[in-house]
């Protein structure tokens, strides 16, 4: 069974394409939703496409669906018509997928849930990237904190950080937020940022 | 408070739904208004039809496509309200622009010269021009076919017409994947900005009073809450009616500009809603009188005749058969009766009938209406057709196709 996810997220289609190969597929190919890509789809007669559903390319697919030739009197379904919980759930998961022609929807369902459950599960990896990312940043103000406290009123670095830390919890206030004040405090004073 | 997410596409005619927001209209009246902004068509018609919104910003002829069955779900949906009317224009390379009428106003002035111009462009290249839609079942569309087929060019034969999200239409032209587009403000402004083509046609002078995006729900999550649908009309209104005042412009485009809305400078949204539009790079704006209507002249009652119209060029162009049972169903999906009840008691003019004949004003006249007083603008077609709801065949037999 051959299996076009389109996608112009790197990330995403390898994390889709590996899970769909973990399950046995093996006939997977991965198209950027760009230029004449519909063609490219065409000429490379999909049973089933796969694409984000944000994607703004998605009218364009629909269409190709609506009037090619190569895919002879394709069938464009969104999932399972008649079930709704599963089209929810592919909603919610940004994932939306197209069947052509005559496929049996008992094929097709293991297809999608897990396509749902990799995109459900990217959405996860990118939170938790972003939440590192938040973090490392917070961290490198903090320190800076701490070592203008240290610099101006020759603190040791746990007093330095415990002063920090009480202040924001007087202030009811995240030790970032109140490091970031004392970093401009600082500068607007004269001292280096 | 009632919580209530509507769906919506990035474009200058989204303001309604936004400023119902944004303004406090929709709280005023109890809503609690989410904004699920999307990027293709396709997925605002899959989150309405599935329910992950009520409501949604649409393309009149999309709303009653789906209701027939002709897009993907069959949904039976309902138009109780129009957002706007007109605000498309048709932008072309330079490769076609060369061939038309050397002055840009003058193309716009005269939409029949310049269509049998764009004919002989046509023929002089022997080449089909491939021109951009936002999809099939677009107000757009069947406007770009009706101006094509009138200089006996085949919209299926003769041209290329390629779906394509509006947001990715200049990069396209750029790339030479097309030779030009119809879309929606303001992304032929971005286009003409940018130096990649010329405004060569506007909605406004193809039929003047033509119907552009609606307000769909799904028909039975409209009966199951008539309150909610009231007081949601009740805010459209009033916020439709802020929109089309000239004194809120400026905060308007402001508004607009901002990237969880359309997200392009608030400079090129203004274009369409003052009528200035630039149709050539460096050019003075032209003015262009109700290039984009929201309000007046209850711009926002959806007459079954122009549900009937979309419908009467779907049969034109093959997309449905025709059949007794698709004309009602088709009529039905703009809900006149709801918008009467929604609102009647809110001193809004309420025209007295739901059907009028089409494109027969050319000049404003005051109609009967049940309160207030309502004048119609002239609502005519540029070849001067006249379409009457009552005899879809005979109208549809004037043409060749």
């Amino acid at each position: 069974m051959r299996i076009v996810i389109v996608d112009d997220s790197g990330l995403r289609a390898s994390v889709l394409e590996e899970g769909l190969r973990d399950a046995g597929y093996d006939d997977i190919h991965v198209v950027p939703p760009q230029g004449a890509f519909v063609a490219k789809i065409e000429r490379m007669a999909p049973d089933v496409v796969l694409m984000d559903l944000g994607s703004p390319s998605r009218d364009t697919l629909e269409e190709m669906l609506a009037v090619s030739r190569a895919l002879a009197r394709p069938i464009a379904m969104f999932v399972d018509q008649s079930d709704d919980a599963m089209i929810g759930a592919a909603i919610d998961a940004g994932v939306s997928a197209y069947v052509v022609d005559g496929l049996r929807k008992e094929r097709v369902k293991p297809i999608l849930d897990l396509a749902i459950r990799r995109f459900n599960a990217f959405a996860r990896m990118q939170a938790e990237l972003d939440e590192a990312r938040t973090a490392l940043a917070d961290r490198k103000t903090i320190d800076r904190a701490k070592t203008i406290l240290m610099e101006t009123r020759g603190l040791a670095e746990p007093d330095a950080y415990a002063l920090l830390r009480t202040t924001a919890m007087n202030q009811n206030k995240r030790i970032v937020d109140v490091a970031e004040a004392l970093i401009t405090a600082h500068s607007l004073l004269g001292g280096q940022p | 408070m009632t919580p209530l997410a509507i769906a919506f596409l990035p474009l200058t005619d989204s303001a309604p739904i936004i400023v119902a927001h944004a303004k406090g209209f929709a709280e005023k009246h109890g809503i609690d208004l989410t904004l699920t902004r999307t990027t293709s068509w396709a997925t605002l018609r899959d989150r309405l039809v599935y329910g992950q919104v009520q409501a949604a910003h649409m393309l009149a002829p999309l709303a009653i496509a789906v209701t027939l069955g002709l897009s993907q779900h069959r949904a039976a949906l309902a138009a109780p309200f129009k957002l706007n009317l007109n605000g498309n224009a048709l932008v072309m390379g330079s490769e076609f622009t060369a061939a038309l009428d050397p002055d840009p106003v003058q193309r716009v002035r005269d939409p029949e010269a310049t269509a049998h111009d764009f004919a002989n462009a046509i023929g002089l290249y022997r080449r089909k021009p491939v021109i951009g839609i936002v999809h099939r079942f677009s107000s757009h569309a069947l406007m770009l076919r009706y101006w094509l087929a009138y200089a006996g060019i085949d919209p299926d034969r003769d041209v290329s017409l390629r779906v394509l999200p509006p947001s990715l239409m200049a990069e396209a032209l750029r790339l030479g994947e097309i030779d030009g587009f119809t879309a929606g403000e303001p992304w032929n402004s971005v286009a003409v900005a940018e130096g990649l083509g010329e405004i060569i046609a506007v909605g406004v002078n193809i039929w003047r009073r033509g119907v552009e995006k609606v307000l769909a729900t799904r028909a039975d999550w409209l009966e199951a809450n008539p309150e909610t649908v009231d007081r949601l009309l009740l805010a459209l209104a009033e916020a439709a009616a802020w929109c089309d005042d000239p004194a809120n412009r400026e905060e308007l485009a402001a508004l607009l500009e901002r990237p969880e809305h359309v997200g392009q400078s608030a400079e090129l949204i203004t274009a369409a809603l003052a009528g200035r539009i630039v149709l050539h790079c460096g050019d003075a704006p032209v003015d262009t009188p109700d290039f984009m209507l929201f309000h007046r002249e209850a711009a926002g009652f959806p007459w079954r005749s122009q549900a009937l119209w979309i419908y009467s060029q779907l049969v034109r162009w093959g997309m449905v058969k025709p059949s007794a049972a698709n004309e009602r169903q088709a009529a039905e999906v703009f809900r006149s009766d709801i918008y009467r009840r929604a609102l009647g008691g809110a001193g809004q003019p309420m025209p007295g009938a739901s059907m009028k004949v089409e494109g027969a004003l050319a000049a404003p006249l005051p109609v009967g209406a049940h309160q207030g007083a309502l004048t119609l603008g002239p609502d005519r077609f540029f070849d001067g057709a006249v379409f009457d709801p009552a005899d879809i065949e005979g109208y549809l037999a004037r043409f060749r196709r």
